[in-house]
């Protein structure tokens, strides 16, 4: 870990000013995977402004009937929101899936949305990874690829983005909020705030440097089924192989988000559209342009067979 | 005390302290935080400098430079010592890599420089600044492939043969031939390797977390090149080996040189990552099984061939151990066969040889059940054996397999179990049980002890016995108290200590009845001692009783024979030849029970039992637990423990235990355990056996069985992940 100075901001402009004004600034909330990548010397900010004291930590209702979380609400506290679990009950499954009760106590809305990848070579300082350190390479193509993306991939990079939370969020199409350091806000759709890697793996969101998120949006409860499915190698504490997030209608129409298998939380309105034709149907659509490796080709028949099962599970 | 005839009654036998479920004495200290881990020891006298590791980042090859100015010139740091300035180091005699990494690398994390600062992390921040140009040089990382190249090992002992085996195998009626493979394995403890050292002139003092305190102590000497006498190695508690502390690591090495170049004491702790590519892992095997039979279900002929790598100079995983004796059968061979690996140096782990050969041979051994039609429990019964099956003159010290397989199948509801494979299903899940024998050998090493009685009637046993979170400290503490008659609060055990004697150490599962019979040991002497002081010459029938020395009419207080001065008696148990004219192993059988998500292939283990036949056992409750952890460790070994070797950078990827998948909490369904109640008077003065690898041995298996029963899918591929199901599950609607 490289030593580095610390700021604990008292207002969100405070925040986004010292952000823009300090060259290699970061922004920290629960620390949970920011502090290990410091550690490790894959984040090397100098200069870190902690958020946690901007009163960003309320749940509260918009007047289109939806949701704003604060930034900074834990994931233990959103999980146990009465409101969360009864009308986004999706979300509330998702973050409960998520790490550990020790982690999410810890772990915050907007640090969730950010965190980076599980790759085990982005996590290896002496491996090359074009996430890392971009232009060096990515070791995971030949290497180790069991955990990573099947689809939104590049050549450049293949790795998969590891939040359950937001697999629920896309598939409730939040809303991402933020303040930049000259004061204007603005409201990113979640599908839009993750990047694919392309060529520049290593740019992973839309967010400028200095952007803070202030809150995440949902908009009114969709009602339906609501269904969040993780399937992992151990019961507990592992990242998902495939995540699906699904609402579905008592007419059989519905969306689904993906996790595991992509860079982003992975949601394609066309595969909406066939969710009523069925799990093949859909997961076909989904997986048309998959990119799979020798490791991790399962995926594209364990996406299939998990989302049979989920639509089976919310028929029944 | 020389044990070369089989036990008769002692005092061991009251059994009114061993043998009972007491629990374990250093809990409290433990459960309180007030057991002192190696790297928490804190003189307040002492300024304590931090070492941090740098670990090479090549798998094979040469340094052509290392460059350390940046380092030195980093805020707090007070020495950076590299192989280059301390000079060539020997290699200890249990060390196949070097642990501290000349120009020549090895393996990939081998330890090239560490950095000493008076903070961690700037030990750390600095270490990352140290600059190495490596010449990069191929090496061989991929088992399978190198497999061709494998030749016999130097060491012997790596084949077996008796009868003929190929003519009976190709005579047999019915038969089997498939190859099984496992994968590296980490210990994965939860305590990393750590080491404080300090100097004090020539004297060098470790607080370090070791398994086996006089080897290190030697392996430390000779790396070092300075007379063992002046080594003083301290662990008195350790928070978990497996093994993997079995044999003198980098830490230690580097905390001593740091420390030596600082001036100061040095600690020293190995990050998590550098377990799995810095010290030692159990190797990956490929193993061979072919097995005839006739059709009323006695083996006729049975072969176990296996092949795993290590670096030059290492050894093989002997993985066919349990098959020159866990069955009979006139016609057998074994053979082992080594290839040169440039991964990080395989060495022993939990029950090394049997866990991984009875992952392969009890799967084995329910496909041949199945191909006769035999119930799998019934098989395993037709063809025990109560001698050597390799050498039919040397009989089994004790095994009672056939009542563990027999009880267990009774307590398990085996009888309700699907003849049908995947014929089972409740809701979303398919349900299979499986079974598999528990086999691992009874190993004998000799150990010492001293115990002191003083004024106030305490009794204090002094050993350089370990204490890994086993149990040492508390059957220790009550073979003394059996011993001695006094209750268990009036004796002191201190353990872990290289002053003290000499002792087994804690491996191979010999630990338990190998430090108490030492302990016996020094009690008899303590017990004749005091008879004497006491007057109580050539009396027979003595006892020792309540705090009491008795013989007829005449009693007396235990302390009162120490009332002048501390009495102290000091023996050493050594075995003689029993362990060669008798076999000595222990014996159990492994049920599981296993649903697998009939859409993604996730199993998820629901219920275990494990019946184990090990001799007597000194106390239930750490007992239970050893059988409990290992088979936890089994559940990890059946369904997701993995090192993954990136074959062409030659390292194991996966790390840490994020990505390292030990089983959770979650994991862990309803386990039950039950002994059988047996001694055995050929193993020790004990009765007792080891315990603490058996419960490992066989589980995995047990569980592979169980999903075959649960799905009609056969996985010979270790760890039995989702993606090698999901394939052959039924087709969902
Ligand atoms: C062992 C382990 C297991 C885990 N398992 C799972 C799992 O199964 N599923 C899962 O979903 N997650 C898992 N996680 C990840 C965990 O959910 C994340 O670490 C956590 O959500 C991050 O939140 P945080 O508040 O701690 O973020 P931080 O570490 O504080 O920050 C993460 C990133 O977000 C940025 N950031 C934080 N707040 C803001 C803001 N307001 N505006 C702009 N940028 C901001 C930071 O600068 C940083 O780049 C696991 C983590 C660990 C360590
Ligand atoms: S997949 Fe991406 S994160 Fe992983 S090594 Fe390749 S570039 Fe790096």
């Amino acid at each position: 870990m490289r030593a580095f100075s610390y700021q604990r901001a008292s207002s969100i402009e405070e925040a986004a000013k010292a952000a823009v004004g300090t060259e290699g600034a970061k922004f920290i909330a629960g620390g949970t995977n920011l502090l290990d990548l410091m550690k490790l010397e894959i984040e090397t900010p100098t200069h870190l402004i902690d958020v946690n004291g901007l009163g960003l930590d309320r749940v509260e209702p918009t007047p289109e009937g939806g949701l704003r979380i604060g930034a900074l609400v834990r994931n233990t506290d959103l999980a146990a929101d009465e409101r969360i679990r009864r009308d986004y009950a999706l979300l509330s499954r998702a973050l409960l899936a998520g790490a550990s009760a020790q982690l999410r106590n810890r772990a915050t809305t907007a640090g969730n949305l950010l965190q980076r990848t599980r790759c085990p070579y982005f996590y290896d300082t002496n491996q090359p990874c074009n996430k890392r350190q971009p232009g060096s390479g990515c070791a995971a193509l030949a290497g180790f690829s069991r955990q990573l993306a099947v689809v939104g991939v590049s050549d450049a990079c293949i790795a998969s983005h590891p939040s359950d939370m937001a697999v629920a969020m896309r598939v409730l199409d939040a809303a991402v909020e933020t303040v930049r350091a000259d004061g204007t806000r603005r409201s990113i759709p979640i599908a839009e705030l993750h990047r694919l890697p392309g060529d520049t793996p290593h740019i992973e969101h839309v967010l400028e440097r200095s952007e803070l998120i202030t809150a995440v949006v949902l908009p009114k409860p969709l009602g339906g089924k609501q269904i969040y499915r993780k399937v992992r190698d151990r019961a507990s504490y592992a990242f998902a192989l495939v995540s699906i997030g699904a609402v579905v209608q008592p007419d059989g129409t519905g969306r689904v988000a993906i996790g595991g298998i992509a860079p982003k939380p992975w949601r394609e309105e066309a595969v909406d559209n066939e969710l009523a034709n069925g799990a093949k149907a859909a997961a076909a659509k989904l997986l048309a342009n998959a990119r799979p490796t020798e490791q991790n080709a399962f995926k594209l028949t364990l996406v299939e067979r998990t989302l049979s099962a989920v639509l089976a599970e919310a028929r029944g | 005390m020389r044990f070369d005839k089989p036990a008769t009654t002692n005092p061991i036998d009251q059994l009114k302290v061993v043998g009972q479920p007491i629990h374990r004495v250093d809990g409290p200290l433990k459960t309180t935080g007030r057991a002192v881990y190696a790297y928490e020891w804190h003189d307040p006298n002492n300024r304590y400098a931090y070492g941090y590791v740098v670990g090479s980042a090549i798998a094979k090859g040469r340094i052509k430079s290392i460059d350390v100015t940046a380092a030195r010139r980093a805020p707090g740091v007070i020495a950076v010592v590299t192989s280059d300035g301390v000079g060539e180091l020997k290699k200890g005699k249990y060390n196949t890599a070097k642990l501290f990494g000349g120009r020549e690398i090895q393996h990939y994390h081998q330890a090239i420089a560490v950095v000493v600062a008076e903070t961690f992390e700037e030990a750390r921040a600095a270490a990352a600044l140290v600059k190495v140009d490596y010449i990069e040089e191929k090496g061989a990382f991929d088992l399978a492939a190198a497999k061709d190249t494998a030749v016999k090992p130097e060491e012997g002992g790596s084949d077996s043969a008796a009868g003929d085996f190929d003519a009976a195998f190709e005579t047999a009626p019915v038969k089997l031939d498939q190859v099984y493979t496992t994968p590296d394995q980490s210990h994965a403890m939860m305590e990393p390797h750590a080491s404080i050292a300090a100097w004090n002139g020539e004297e060098l003092t470790v607080w370090t977390s070791s398994q086996m305190i006089d080897w290190w102590r030697t392996d430390l000497a000779t790396t070092l090149g300075i007379d063992k006498a002046k080594v003083h190695v301290m662990s008195p508690f350790v928070g978990g080996g497996f093994g993997a502390k079995l044999f003198l690591r980098a830490d230690a090495v580097l905390a001593a040189l740091a420390a030596r170049e600082a001036k100061r004491p040095v600690k020293v702790a190995l990050p998590r990552p550098f377990l799995m590519n810095n010290t030692t892992h159990r190797p990956a095997t490929i193993q061979r099984i072919r097995i005839g039979a006739e059709r009323d279900g006695r083996i006729t002929a049975i072969a176990h061939e296996s092949w795993s790598g290590d670096l030059p100079g290492g050894g093989p995983e002997v993985a066919v151990q349990q098959t020159r004796l866990l069955y009979a059968g006139e016609n057998r061979m074994t053979a082992m066969r080594l290839a040169t690996l440039d991964l990080p140096e395989g060495n022993a782990m939990r029950a090394p040889g049997e866990a991984p050969g009875m992952m392969a041979l009890e799967i084995a051994i329910d496909e041949m059940a199945e191909r006769l039609g035999h119930d799998p429990v019934e098989f395993r019964i037709v063809n025990d054996t109560q001698v050597d099956p390799e050498n039919p003159e040397r009989p089994f010290s004790h095994r009672n397999l056939v009542a563990c397989l027999r009880t267990g199948a009774e307590r398990f509801g085996w009888q309700d179990r699907s003849k049908q494979p995947g014929g089972r299903r409740e809701g979303n899940w398919l349900v299979g049980m499986g079974v598999a024998s528990a086999f691992r050998n009874n190993l004998l090493v000799p150990s010492g002890a001293r115990v002191r009685l003083d004024r106030e009637g305490i009794v204090t046993v002094e050993t350089d016995m370990t204490d890994i979170g086993t149990g040492s400290y508390t059957i220790i503490a009550q073979t003394a108290a059996e011993m001695l008659g006094v209750p268990i609060d009036k004796v002191a055990v201190r353990l872990g200590d290289s002053r003290f004697p000499v002792s087994s150490g804690s491996g191979g599962q010999f630990g338990g009845n190998c430090s108490t019979a030492g302990v016996y040991a020094a009690c008899i002497k303590l017990r004749e001692a005091v008879a004497q002081r006491l007057g109580f010459n050539n009396a027979e029938g003595l006892v020792f009783a309540r705090g009491e020395v008795r013989a007829g009419e005449r009693s007396m207080s235990l302390a009162q024979a120490a009332s002048d001065e501390v009495l102290v008696a000091e023996d050493r148990i050594e075995f003689g030849k029993l362990a060669e004219t008798h076999q000595q192993s222990t014996f159990g059988a492994h049920f599981v029970e296993v649903g697998v998500d009939v859409a993604t292939g996730e199993t998820r283990i629901r219920r275990m039992l494990a019946v184990c036949a090990a001799g007597r056992i000194l106390n239930p409750i750490t007992a239970r637990s050893q059988v409990i952890g290992a088979m936890t460790m089994g559940v990890g070994a059946a369904l997701s423990e993995e090192l993954v070797v990136d074959k062409e950078r030659g390292f194991f990827v996966n790390h840490d235990l994020a990505a390292y998948e030990v089983p959770v909490h979650a994991d862990v369904p309803h386990q039950e355990v039950a002994f059988l109640d047996e001694t055995d008077p050929i193993s020790s003065p004990m009765k007792a056996k080891g315990i603490a690898e058996l419960g490992l041995c066989g589980v995995a298996a047990a569980a592979a069985n169980a999903i075959y029963n649960a799905t009609g899918i056969r996985v010979r591929d270790y760890p039995i992940t989702l993606d090698k199901l999901i394939k052959g599950l039924p087709e969902l609607s």
